[in-house]
Parts: C-alpha cells; sequence; structure tokens
C-alpha cells in the first residue's frame, strides 16, 4: 500500500538564521527510514512520465522501488546506469520542471520528493558502498575532453567505461567546472565533486589541469599531434555579461563568476586561504537565476547585513529554483522584484556608494513569452550598499572558436552541434553551455552522455 | 600532474627576484606580450604575470617578479628545485609586432623584464629598436646588459640622476621625437601613471601606442571579468582581448583608481586581504 500523504516528506535542514552564516551544507539529506516512508509514495506507474522529463533518462520508478525495499546500494547503481554524477543532481537538478513536474502524485498534492530521494541514494553510496571501481580494459582508442565540468565529466565517465581512453584538458588548477568555481559549499559539497572525479580517474581517465585549450594546445595538435581520434568541447559559459551602466567599473562591482570564484573556488571565506574579497556589509545583487541566489547567500555568508536580489521582473518570472528562492528568503535574503538598476554611484575613492533603480512594470508579453519590464518614469531611487555583484548572464568563450579551423558558431558565438552533439567539424563534438548558453548541469550532463554515444559510434564505424 | 620546477633563480635587486620555471607546454607556445598565471601552494592566490623570457628546446619560462605581495614574495623565497603547485599560461594574445621597422620600446622599472621580450624579438626581426629604461634610482636597474644587446640605443634613465640620465621616460621619450625619430610604433610596460603619460606624449602625433596592462583577474581565460578596462568607452577584458592595448584609448584614470583603491583596501586588511592582482611595476 503505498504512503497517500499529500506532502513531501520535509528534508532536514539547518536554521535558517544559523546557516546563512556559515558555508556548511544548507540541507542534511533523509534518514534511511525517512527516504523509505518517501519512496512509498511512488505509485511506481507503468508509463514512467517522470523519466521523460529526465535529461538523462534515470529510471526513476525503479531506483525509488529500490529505496522502498530498502535495497540502497541497487538504488544507486540503478541511478547510475545513466547519471554519471548521481550525489550533484540530486542537489542541483531542477526537479520541478524535470522529473518531478511529471509526477502522477503532482496532479494532486506535490509530487514524490524524486531529488532527495536521489541524493539519498547517492549519499548512502558514498558512504556505505563498495567501491571497487574495475579500469575498463582499453580498446585503444584516445578521445580528448575540453573542460572538466559536468558536460565534460560525464562524456568522459561514458566513454571509459566502454575502455577509451579519455584525456580531459581543464583550465583551472582543478576539475569541476562550474561545480566548484560555482556552486557555493552549502549547495554542493566540494567533496562530493571530488569523490565523482576521483572515480573516473580510478576508470582510468586523466585530468590535465592548467590546460587552456585554444592557447596551450589546439584542436588540430590534439588530433593531428597527439592521436586524439575525436574531441568532446564542453568548455561552458564564456565572458560576463554587463549591464553597460555608469559605475560598473567602481571598486566593489563584481561580476558573479568573480565573486563566486573567488568564493569556492578560491575558498576566500576560510582564512587560511589568500584569497581577497570585499565582504559587503550591503549588497546589491543583479540578477534573477540561480547563480545571483549563490552569490546572494554566499555575500549573507560572508556577514553582510542588507542583501539585495534586484531584478526587473516579477517572482514568477524568476529564472532560479524555486527552493533556491525559498532558501534565500529564509535566510533574510531581500527581494527587490520589479526594479532595474539604472546607474551605480561612487564615493570619493572610486568605490561603490549607492545603485540607482528604476521601478518597473509589466507590460505585454515579449519575444521570451514573459511579460515585458516597463520603466516607471520618475521612480528612481537610490539604495544604499558598498558591493554589487552583476549577475546577468554570460557570453561565449571566444578561445575555442577563434583557434579552430571548421568549428562554426552561431551569431551569438554559441558552438553549433546538431542533436548528435556533432560540431560542423568532422569528430569534434560539443555539449553544455558552450553550446546552449548558459543553462543547466543536468543538460550539459545529458549533452556529455549524448556525446559520448556519438563519439563511440563515429570511432567504432571510421 | 604537471610539475613546475624552478631550475634557476637570481635576484636582480633587493626587491626584484628572476625565477625560471620548467613548464614546457607553456616553452613551446609562449610569445611576446603573453602572460602565465601561477599559484605558489594550494592556499594561495592565482597570480598573473607577464612572460619575461622563454627558451623551447629547454622548456623553461623565465619570470621576473617584483616582490610586493604575499605571492611573490613566497615566490622570491623559493630556490632551484622547489616546485610550484601550479603554471597555466600561455594566456593572452601576442603583441603584434608584425611589420613593424622603427620601434621606440619603454620600460618602467620590473616591466623592463616585459619590455624586454618586445624588443629582442623586434630585433630578431631585423627592426631598429630604442629603449628606454627607467628607474628610481641606479639600485633598482635590472637586466642593463640584456636589454642593450637588443637595443640599438639603450637609454637608461633614473629619477634621482644616480645613474643613465636624470629624468623620467617621457623626458627621453619627447627628446628623441623632437629630434625627429621617426617611430612606427612606441611599446610602453610600466607603471599606469608612465603608461598614460607616454600615451600624451605620442598622442600629438598620433605614433601608435601600445601599452601592456596586468590588472587583477583570476581565470585569465575570459570567465570571471575582474580584469575588466575601459578602452574606447567599451569594455574589454584584458586576459582575452589583451593584454596589450592601443594606449591612446585605455581610459588609465579608471584604471588607476580602481588599483590604487584595491591597494589601501590591502593595507588596511593585509592579513587575508590582497587584491593585488600582480602589476608590472
Amino acid at each position: 500500500m503505498p504512503n497517500m500523504s499529500m506532502t513531501k516528506l520535509p528534508m532536514p535542514e539547518q536554521d535558517p538564521k544559523v546557516r546563512a552564516r556559515n558555508f556548511e551544507e544548507v540541507s542534511y539529506g533523509y534518514t534511511e527510514e525517512m527516504a523509505i516512508e518517501e519512496a512509498q509514495r511512488c505509485l511506481n506507474c507503468k508509463h514512467m512520465p517522470c523519466v521523460n522529463g529526465c535529461p538523462v533518462n534515470v529510471q526513476i520508478p525503479k531506483f525509488i522501488k529500490l529505496i522502498a525495499e530498502g535495497n540502497f546500494a541497487d538504488a544507486c547503481s540503478a541511478i547510475k546506469e545513466t547519471s554519471a554524477l548521481p550525489a550533484v543532481c540530486g542537489r542541483v537538478c531542477p526537479q520541478e520542471t524535470q522529473c518531478e513536474s511529471k509526477c502522477v502524485r503532482g496532479i494532486k498534492g506535490e509530487p514524490v520528493a524524486i531529488g532527495r530521494l536521489e541524493r539519498f541514494a547517492a549519499d548512502w553510496d558514498m558512504k556505505n558502498g563498495k567501491h571497487e571501481i574495475e579500469k575498463p580494459v582499453s580498446n585503444g582508442h584516445k578521445v580528448a575532453i575540453i573542460g572538466a565540468g559536468p558536460a565534460g565529466l560525464t562524456c568522459a565517465g561514458d566513454l571509459a567505461k566502454k575502455g577509451y581512453e579519455v584525456t580531459i584538458f581543464e583550465a583551472f588548477h582543478k576539475a569541476g567546472g562550474v561545480l566548484v568555481y560555482g556552486i557555493p559549499e552549502f549547495r554542493l559539497p566540494k567533496a562530493i565533486v571530488q569523490k565523482e572525479v576521483e572515480g573516473l580517474e580510478k576508470m582510468g581517465v586523466k585530468v590535465m589541469t592548467n590546460m587552456v585549450i585554444g592557447k596551450v594546445l589546439s584542436i588540430d595538435e590534439l588530433v593531428n599531434d597527439m592521436g586524439f581520434e575525436a574531441v568532446f568541447v564542453g568548455s561552458g559559459a564564456g565572458l560576463p555579461v554587463f549591464m553597460g551602466i555608469e559605475g560598473e567599473d567602481l571598486v566593489g562591482v563584481y561580476s558573479a563568476n568573480e565573486f563566486l570564484t573567488r568564493i569556492n573556488l578560491m575558498k576566500a571565506y576560510l582564512d587560511e586561504y589568500d584569497t581577497p574579497i570585499r565582504k559587503g556589509k550591503s549588497v546589491a545583487v543583479v540578477g534573477g537565476g540561480n547563480v545571483a541566489m549563490d552569490a546572494a547567500r554566499s555575500a549573507m555568508r560572508l556577514g553582510a547585513e542588507h542583501v539585495y536580489i534586484i531584478y526587473r521582473r516579477s517572482e514568477a518570472e524568476l529564472p532560479a529554483r524555486a527552493e533556491e528562492v525559498h532558501h534565500a528568503k529564509e535566510e533574510g535574503i531581500e527581494f527587490m522584484l520589479l526594479n532595474n538598476p539604472i546607474k551605480i554611484h561612487g564615493d570619493e575613492n572610486g568605490s561603490v556608494k549607492s545603485i540607482e533603480c528604476i521601478k518597473m512594470e509589466l507590460g505585454e508579453p515579449d519575444a521570451s513569452g514573459r511579460r515585458r519590464p516597463m520603466p516607471i518614469e520618475g521612480s528612481n531611487y537610490e539604495i544604499p550598499v558598498d558591493t554589487v555583484v552583476m549577475s546577468i548572464g554570460t557570453s561565449p568563450n571566444p578561445l575555442i572558436r577563434t583557434t579552430t579551423e571548421g568549428l562554426e558558431a552561431n551569431k551569438r558565438g554559441c558552438l553549433v552541434a546538431d542533436d548528435h552533439m556533432a560540431t560542423t567539424r568532422e569528430g569534434v563534438y560539443a555539449g553544455g553551455d558552450a553550446v546552449t548558453g548558459a543553462a543547466t548541469v543536468i543538460l550539459a550532463m545529458g549533452a556529455g552522455k549524448t556525446a559520448a554515444a556519438s563519439i563511440d559510434e563515429y570511432i567504432q564505424n571510421k | 600532474m604537471q610539475v613546475y620546477k624552478i631550475v634557476n633563480k637570481k635576484l636582480l635587486n633587493d626587491a626584484v627576484v628572476l625565477v625560471e620555471i620548467e613548464a614546457p607546454f607553456i616553452a613551446k607556445k609562449v610569445l611576446p606580450g603573453q602572460f602565465i598565471i601561477f599559484r605558489i601552494d594550494e592556499q594561495g592566490e592565482r597570480v598573473p604575470l607577464t612572460v619575461a623570457d622563454y627558451d623551447r628546446e629547454k622548456g623553461t619560462i623565465t619570470l621576473i617578479v617584483q616582490m610586493v605581495g604575499r605571492s611573490t614574495k613566497m615566490l622570491g623565497a623559493m630556490e632551484a628545485g622547489d616546485a610550484l603547485l601550479d603554471v597555466v599560461g600561455p594566456l593572452g594574445i601576442p603583441t603584434h609586432l608584425e611589420g613593424l621597422k622603427n620601434v621606440c620600446v619603454i620600460g618602467g622599472g620590473v616591466g623592463c623584464a616585459i619590455a624586454y621580450p618586445q624588443a629582442k624579438a623586434l630585433h630578431n626581426m631585423g627592426a631598429h629598436v630604442d629603449m628606454i629604461a627607467g628607474f628610481r634610482s641606479k639600485d633598482i636597474v635590472i637586466i642593463e646588459d640584456e636589454m642593450r644587446a637588443v637595443a640599438d640605443n639603450l637609454y637608461v634613465m633614473t629619477d634621482d640622476g644616480t645613474y643613465g640620465e636624470q629624468g623620467f621616460v617621457t623626458v627621453k621619450l619627447q627628446q628623441l621625437i623632437d629630434e625627429g625619430r621617426d617611430y612606427d610604433a612606441v611599446i610602453a610596460i610600466g607603471p599606469v601613471p608612465m603608461m598614460k603619460f607616454v600615451s600624451e606624449v605620442t598622442r600629438p602625433k598620433a605614433i601608435k601606442t601600445i601599452v601592456s596592462l596586468n590588472p587583477i583577474m583570476i581565470d585569465g581565460t575570459g570567465m570571471c571579468g575582474g580584469c575588466r578596462v575601459n578602452v574606447g568607452g567599451e569594455i574589454k577584458f584584458a586576459c582575452v582581448d589583451g593584454p596589450d592595448f592601443d594606449g591612446h584609448k585605455v581610459n588609465f584614470d579608471e584604471l588607476m583608481k580602481r588599483n590604487s583603491t584595491n591597494k589601501a583596501q590591502e593595507q588596511h586588511d593585509s592579513e587575508h586581504c590582497r587584491l593585488r592582482g600582480a602589476y608590472n611595476a
């Protein structure tokens, strides 16, 4: 008999007031008993709508059934059949727009807490599972992967399982991409990412850090001189976008990329690290996506008294995951919705003093289908702040496309790839933010997975 | 795991050290004007530095570093045989030297170390190279022999007149221009005010002026946006659009403000706040 509770079993969390001042993980995760109880809410639908909602088609009813039976090790194995990074996805996927949005239980009441259960199974396995990873027998074919983020790691894992000799080239000094430089520790502990990377290395994947492809080596050199038969480009999003308003050059204005990289990759919040960071008392974060939420919540944890999210549309249009918005509000982040910055004011030292906003109202729907925000003339006002974080997106990195012949990009600068992740150059595949522009971890993983299958087919048919 | 071993280390003066580091991939590709980012240890900053020299056969790069912050001081305290944790590069766009026939290369202080490879490359291309090297005082003059070997004329200037001629590099540049030296380009590398004033000297005759900027940055690949500079009213990123820019278009005042305020903040919080990036001088 399934558990007919209308709501998800809540996941224990740190008290908002406490966690807003530390970088430890917000949620503790389910206990075994809680996981079994929540798993029993699954109806094990034959047509499995949830699976279709997952970009990597995790066999959701199967793993949930195994949890309900108390068979946690097999539950995790079932997830790993299709997902390379279950402990990551359980934490950062936007389940409410993917698997959980299709859940039959969600028609009346809340959907099954698929994300929380995935996280539970992955964490249980990391703690208790047997991890004798066997290095697959080499098939003698070499594949190069550019970028050790979610797309690259997934692609590497799938290819390594098939016996390919995979080398990942990473520009930073640490593998993980956005999982280590972007998403904060309190949302995704870096030890988890580290374990996933170590798992790949045990399968024989080589990770070369400090290698900026397009600079130190070109794709042509990888293919012609170093014997890589195929290349996957998962180089991620690129240059941060600024608004182009007056005052963005003032001291105290960061891009979200810089602010978060200093905190996450470079551990600016830990005293033993040398990384400088401005610990603002009053911080404005411009933007409404997950990255903006991460920046705002990080600023709060660095000791800010006021942290504002300034977003030009309304709450309904906030692109961030619902859970992140909820957590941010609990932690005291102040949402200044329907507000658009028009100028950042500085003091005599060229340091941020305030941000001037204009109030907005929603007009007719625009090209994105969302109602277009329109400024209300004369509604300008200033918010006193000492730090501003611009979190309004990125434009693709030019390093690879400008150094590789035959690799086409669209007018926005994103690499062109077909449904199989093949680029316009033979043997070169691409996926993740480098192709889509800024998107989610799971979409990048899906692209890495598709690319791995295409690369396998390409090399086997050569 | 690559090992970035120091194979040679030499103090050039009390505050400037030369280190030659094993980095075969970088040594194979690097060109004048490009930079690397190093990290001493796990807790260290990522510090950008323009490459002073390289040896493609030996697989080494040479850095000449002013020991001003914690990371550069730690680097100065390392010895041959020690290794850096990370060195990534070559980053940035190499200086466009093609077609230049008659060039004045200007270095200020430790900036001479970065101006030197430009002079050397131009010399090897057969260009006429005048070099003006400015220092505060005699005791901090560096790489004079190296500069002399690649320059047709080397003019050493000191602020206090204790060596070479007394005066700023701009005085000498103005004099050479007035004498009728018909430069295709002036390359200026040094403290921001020096690059600003050199650009003012060359502006009236519209002599092409290339300056090398080294603002704060983290990744050096166009991700963080920390190195943004205002060039001709547009936001440019020094790591991917530079580090060289047209001196007549750079907003130096804005750059100086950003840098000086960061330095004030650094002094204010010297233990854990070192928003220094690495300045060439």
